[in-house]
């Protein structure tokens, strides 16, 4: 290994990325678009679920209920219906996923018994907004419970406090306000730092087969060593600045609590970005044309990091072979880590274990990129 | 690399792709200063064999050394020993001429203090002082070649391989080019050049003609022109000229018969038809002629006369 040649080597990709407006574009502009996208796109808080109400009694008590509901944020109304059979139109049409029906005797049930029935009906098309829905009006009937029993156990005489219940008090730490956003944006970075650090390498190796340079670049004394590295040190600083960027946007744009400290921030994002240039690299060099690397470094980043890395889906819900599988999905080191650094404020001793992950990751495919490369041409 | 050392020697060197043979037991011994020209059609292997040189095609059988050292098994060293243009243009399009030759410096670890004196000397030679900044793709052909052949000699390689470094070139750039390859000889330096282009092979050494991966024949231009044809050589005017290449070829005396642009090269040998009997015959059967006249061989009559030679060659069992 030659400092020489590898300044060479480096200097000459850095010209060529700099008058390349494809790569440029990848690596300036598709950090900026994908933020935006999936950092405003991904949410999984669901608020203001579209509500039906078909209050056939509106008193006092049953407008209150509807009240608990809307007041919380967590229901908007879409429409007020004036007969049971309107709910199937309007779940039909789309104008809503819950339906309120409030019974005509309602208040008068509550004064004579102490409780009443109100029927809620979803649509369940969708699972999960659903169930989420489900919680909230089972919230909102709790919140009314409380008050309806505190009432009543006021006017009966009865002290609300000798009314046996457990009551749970809740503590949400490290987000605290249980945004999911503080959650998905740590793995946006991840999703980003893959796609772009793979595709900007995958074109390097192919670019030179291409356009017919790499015929006269292998008849030189240059090294395969040489040219991986001379290759991935332009592209390690721009993934570094990417990833500046996406953290520094994540933070003072995003508004993600950052806890952690910027020295293991840095160790485990360079870390990361080895690994995925690395990565694109290796396609590189195995794929001949730019249009075909490109197409394949997509693939095997794109894939992991939306659907295995637990970017959004949980990986401990997964089927178990599933779950397997993931310890093999680099993506998925790098999220942990991520959000333990931004929400947790861990430090490098307490990450080792993806840490470790990540550094068997980053080391295999150094070793692998760095043997592929042959200086020939058959 | 010793004194005494050919740069270039290979022996039954051999590339199969599949079960294509592009270079066929090929044997060379090439001095050091010498310009040889590879010579040959399309599709002869030139560049295969070029490329085993270089270190670049693994050989499927036999063996070479460049500069003393094996290709196959210290193609580094070979590299270190060499200079290389190949076919397709080679520098980088998105680099200017100042950025390709400093990169090819660097990788070539050309000495520091040595360095802006090559430089001067390749952009001087390219002909393109004052256009240093400018991006290469933007270049047209002539300046292109030059500059590829500039980068290619930075280090002062002993061994210089050019792959059709002419083709596509205008032919006044390409006389140029031969003047910098005649320098560069002067100099001590072995050269490597193939081209399809025949009168360029009149500016080497020794000629090597290469046909379907074989070497069919090696020498000196006059050599090669001398005492190859088998007898003498006559330029005919005639029409047309396919009828009058079938009937000669039948016709006992006639060594060969062949089209050469708009007429009719004939080889005729001692005792059978004449020269003079040429025009008759060839009336008798309907086709217009004029008066032989005797003209000296270029290489691309030796050359036909060598391939139509080995094609019956092989016919024969």
């Amino acid at each position: 290994m030659n400092a020489r040649r590898l300044f060479a080597l480096a200097y000459k990709e850095t010209l060529q990325i700099w008058r390349d407006p494809r790569s440029l574009a990848i690596a300036l502009l598709m950090p900026l678009m994908q933020m935006a996208m999936l950092g405003y796109g991904v949410s999984l808080d669901i608020k203001h679920v579209p509500l039906c109400v078909y209050d056939q009694e509106n008193s006092q008590q049953s407008r209150a209920l509807v009240d608990r509901f809307v007041s919380s944020g967590w229901f908007s109304i879409s429409r007020t219906l004036g007969r049971q059979a309107a709910i199937r139109d309007a779940m039909d049409r789309g104008e809503c996923i819950a339906a309120l029906v409030i019974p005509v005797d309602f208040s008068r049930q509550l004064a004579t018994t102490g409780s009443a029935s109100v029927q809620a009906i979803f649509d369940a098309t969708d699972v999960n907004t659903t169930n989420i829905a489900l919680g909230y009006a089972e919230g909102a009937v709790a919140q009314a419970n409380a008050q309806i029993a505190a009432q009543w156990a006021a006017a009966h005489g009865i002290k609300p406090s000798l009314v046996g219940q457990v009551d749970l008090r809740p503590s949400t730490w490290f987000n605290e306000t249980l945004d999911s956003r503080n959650f998905i944006i740590p793995g946006v970075v991840a999703v980003i730092l893959a796609l772009v650090g793979a595709q900007l390498t995958s074109l390097t190796i192919s670019r030179e087969w291409e356009r017919g340079t790499m015929e006269q670049l292998i008849s030189t004394p240059v090294t395969a060593l040489e040219v991986m590295l001379g290759k991935l040190i332009p592209y390690f600083v721009i993934g570094l600045v990417d990833a500046g960027f996406c953290l520094v946007s994540a933070v003072y744009w995003f508004g993600v609590p950052f806890r952690g400290g910027i020295g293991t921030l840095f160790t485990t994002t360079a870390l990361f970005i080895i690994v995925v240039l690395g990565i694109g690299y290796l396609i590189s060099v195995r794929i001949r044309s730019q249009l075909g690397a490109s197409q394949i470094a997509l693939l095997v980043t794109m894939l992991p990091t939306t659907l295995l890395s637990g970017y959004t889906f949980p990986i401990d819900q997964m089927p178990a072979p599933i779950q397997a599988l993931t310890l093999v999905v680099y993506p998925r080191y790098y999220v942990t880590i991520l959000r333990a650094i931004f929400l947790k404020g861990s430090g490098l001793t307490d990450l080792w274990v993806p840490l470790l992950g990540l550094t068997v990751y980053a080391v295999a495919i150094i070793w692998l990129a760095a043997r592929a490369f042959r200086k020939r041409l058959d | 690399m010793n004194e005494g050392t050919p740069a270039i020697i290979a022996e039954g060197l051999t590339k199969r792709f599949q079960s294509f043979t592009a270079v066929d037991r090929l044997d060379l011994r090439i001095d050091r200063g010498e310009i040889i020209g590879f010579i040959g059609p399309n599709g002869a292997g030139k560049s295969t064999t070029i490329r085993m040189l270089c270190g670049l095609l693994r050989p499927s059988a036999g063996r070479a050394s460049v500069a003393g050292f094996d290709v196959e098994h210290e193609p580094e060293s070979v590299r270190e020993h060499i200079g290389y243009m190949s076919q397709k243009f080679s520098l980088y399009g998105d680099l200017t001429v100042r950025e390709n030759l400093r990169f090819f410096g660097g990788i070539y670890r050309v000495p520091r203090q040595q360095f802006a004196e090559r430089m001067r000397f390749a952009v001087a030679m390219a002909g393109l002082q004052g256009r240093e900044d400018a991006l290469v793709r933007t270049l047209a052909g002539g300046w292109k070649q030059r500059l590829a052949l500039g980068c290619a000699i930075l280090h002062r390689p002993p061994i210089l391989f050019l792959d059709e470094p002419t083709s596509g070139v205008e032919p006044e750039a390409r006389r140029r080019f031969w003047d910098l390859i005649h320098d560069l000889a002067a100099e001590g330096v072995t050269i490597l050049v193939s081209t399809h282009y025949m009168d360029e092979a009149e500016y080497c050494n020794r000629i090597a003609l290469i046909d379907r991966g074989r070497l069919v024949a090696m020498g000196t231009p006059g050599e090669l022109r001398g005492h190859r044809l088998g007898g003498d050589l006559f330029e005919i005017a005639c029409a047309p000229l396919g009828a009058a290449v079938q009937l000669l070829s039948g016709t006992p005396g006639v060594v060969e018969a062949a089209i050469f642009g708009d007429k009719l090269h004939v080889v005729l040998g001692a005792g059978g038809t004449s020269a003079a009997d040429l025009p008759r015959l060839l009336t008798a059967h309907g086709i217009e002629a004029r008066l032989p006249r005797p003209i000296s061989p270029n290489l691309e009559d030796v050359f036909v006369q060598l391939v139509s030679g080995k094609q019956e060659e092989r016919a024969a069992p």
